[in-house]
């Protein structure tokens, strides 16, 4: 990918305008890379999570066990997973399996606590009222809990957008190739146009999704904007 | 009728919650379980919707034993309420009444249709519909409750201290209306309260129970006031008790005349007629407003006004409970007890000691055997 350089160091609005094609390209492959694991942590966190919170013996070791996963370096992560997944090395994938497990570190404690924050006598009046166990879960205890997953997938998604950048270094192409360009294009002094342009973009995105979160949480929770009456 | 057979419920550390209960709750009435904290009354309540299991036992509902039919559909006839109402927070007030009758397939537009309908039953306006419980006061939230439970119209409903989380003055508007309610509905009623007040207002019998789920007595409430069956049911019920218990025997005593002047009139008028220092006023209609008091009205030109009027004395209706006559004639500043018709109007007095004589005339007349069953204080 042709990313060579402009003429003053800190033109990024010039340096946008001559490589438009190709930092779009990387910022949809950012979106995605993004995106895709939060939408997959999620769908596995959601059963993991209920299952933790169903019973004490799943929830310790789920919690803790998710929770140790994000210690494990991204880098690292990265590398390993061609191995575990029998893909190529620079294939997308890696880094999208990669991020689905950090998302899922973050979402199943998540998950669990907001399943668990049903009030006591909300719950029991649930029970009371012949609602079976799914519908318990899907009429009352998620609806519930869509306050604090949001809080979750918002830190999940703002964490996924930087380690994505990570994966830059090892040739999966999205926004982290420009930073990688602007080191390489600064052996001769300063040259900042692409590192400029890429925290741009990657905070516009972070800060697009994340109204995107909260929008969504405000439309599934029209009883949260009620000002109590007491 | 809800038929407890020998009902028991131990848990795996040896604590017996409750110990071979037996008790008929029947049709159309309110069966009160009362008793401290400890003593299994919710446990009880529980088992018979089977969020608690009994450990050995049965309960039957008209004679069909709870655990013949899965717990979910068991429950779905069953109406419930509990102390903090209980309503999801996320759904509206019309869905939140809704919730059983959409379980059981009734359509949305149907469902909210009946829901209104139950929200003005409850006494709440139907423009709440639309509101979420956290707009609405606790009050308002256990009329809601109460509505929700009704929704399916089931034959029985289980209550678990519905009225315990408001304040006093809420709380007896919402027991009179709980009473006026079952009056229409006669639903065969559970009731768990700790507060043997509410329970001896509120039900047609009072179970009591000891701690360890042990049924201590189980007898109307004029009953249980006037012939506890042990030292423990005579402190439970506690003091006052002979007072309390005139609230189950009704009144028929002589009125006295009691001279009245309507609120307009001039001071001058209320001395005429006037008894002693104290003149009772009443409105066009003839209610009673409250007592002139003579000493001190101002001159005799001045017009009667409500801002000079005594308000201390409470009013007895005629054909009432002892009770009541009582207290009106303790409460009242001139020592004369107002005595009202349904509509209010007045029809005489009576002072605290014409209620003791009637009531040491005929002395025998007040034991257990006398009191009206089912009365309420």
């Amino acid at each position: 990918m042709n990313l060579a350089a402009g003429t003053s160091p800190w033109d990024l609005f010039g340096y946008f305008a001559d490589h438009r094609a190709a930092v779009l390209h990387l910022f949809w492959e950012h979106v995605w890379l993004s995106v895709m694991p939060v939408v997959l942590g999620l769908a596995i966190s959601l059963p993991l999570g209920y299952l933790a919170r169903r019973s004490r013996w799943v929830y310790a070791p789920a919690v803790s066990v998710t929770g140790l996963l994000y210690t494990i370096p991204s880098l690292a992560l990265f590398l390993i997973m061609p191995t575990l997944l029998g893909t190529r090395i620079l294939n997308p994938l890696n880094v999208v399996a990669a991020l689905t497990v950090y998302t899922v570190a973050l979402l199943v404690r998540v998950v669990a606590d907001g399943l668990g924050a049903v009030p006591d006598d909300v719950a029991q009046s649930a029970t009371a009222m012949g609602l079976t166990r799914t519908q318990r879960l899907r009429r009352v205890e998620l609806p519930l809990a869509v306050p604090v997953i949001a809080a979750g997938l918002r830190v999940a998604t703002v964490a996924n957008m930087s380690l994505v950048a990570i994966a830059g270094t090892i040739g999966i192409p999205e926004l982290g190739q420009l930073f990688i360009t602007g080191f390489q294009l600064s052996v001769n002094g300063p040259y900042y146009p692409p590192i400029l342009l890429g925290i741009l973009l990657c905070v516009l995105l972070a800060l697009v999704l994340d109204v995107l979160i909260v929008l969504g949480a405000r439309l599934l929770t029209p009883w949260q904007r009620v000002t109590a009456a007491r | 009728m809800i038929t407890f057979d020998a009902v028991s419920k131990e848990y795996p550390d040896g604590t017996i919650a409750v110990d071979r209960l037996s008790l008929t709750a029947p049709s159309g009435q309110i069966t009160v379980l009362v008793g401290p904290s400890g003593c299994g009354k919710t446990t009880s309540l529980r088992m018979v919707n089977r969020m608690i299991e009994p450990t050995s036992g049965t309960i039957t509902i008209d004679d069909q034993d709870v655990t013949s039919v899965p717990a979910t559909d068991l429950r779905r006839g069953i109406g419930y309420v509990i102390q903090h109402a209980g309503l999801f927070p996320h759904r509206t007030v019309a869905d939140n009444v809704a919730t059983v009758p959409q379980l059981t397939g009734t359509s949305r537009r149907a469902a909210r249709v009946q829901a209104l309908e139950l929200l003005e039953r409850v006494g709440l306006p139907t423009s709440f519909a639309d509101r979420y419980p956290a707009q609405l006061s606790g009050g308002q939230q256990q009329r809601v409750g109460v509505a929700r439970a009704l929704a399916a119209d089931p034959p029985v409903m289980l209550m678990d201290e519905p009225f315990s989380a408001v304040d006093p003055v809420v709380r007896d508007q919402l027991q009179r209306e709980f009473l006026r309610l079952q009056e229409e509905l006669q639903k065969t009623i559970l009731f768990v309260t700790h507060d043997i007040d509410e329970a001896i207002r509120l039900g047609d019998r009072v179970a009591v129970l000891a701690v360890g789920g042990r049924l201590a007595q189980l007898a109307t409430p004029a009953q249980l006031l006037a012939t506890p069956a042990d030292p423990f049911v005579a402190g439970f019920v506690g003091r006052d008790r002979g007072y309390r218990a005139l609230g189950f025997v009704s009144a028929e005593l002589p009125l006295a005349h009691e001279p009245a002047v309507a609120l307009g009139s001039p001071v001058r008028r209320a001395l005429d007629v006037a008894l002693d220092d104290w003149v009772l006023v009443v409105d066009d209609d003839g209610a009673p407003q409250g007592w002139l008091h003579l000493v001190g009205a101002g001159p005799s030109d001045d017009v009667v006004a409500a801002g000079m009027l005594n308000l201390g004395g409470t009013l007895a209706t005629a054909g009432g409970t002892l009770r009541e006559t009582l207290d009106a004639a303790l409460s009242s500043p001139s020592g004369r007890g107002v005595v009202v018709d349904g509509d209010g109007r007045l029809l005489g007095s009576v002072r605290a000691a014409d209620v003791l004589d009637h009531m040491s005339a005929a002395p025998r007349e007040r034991g257990p055997a006398a009191v009206r069953e089912g009365g309420r204080a």
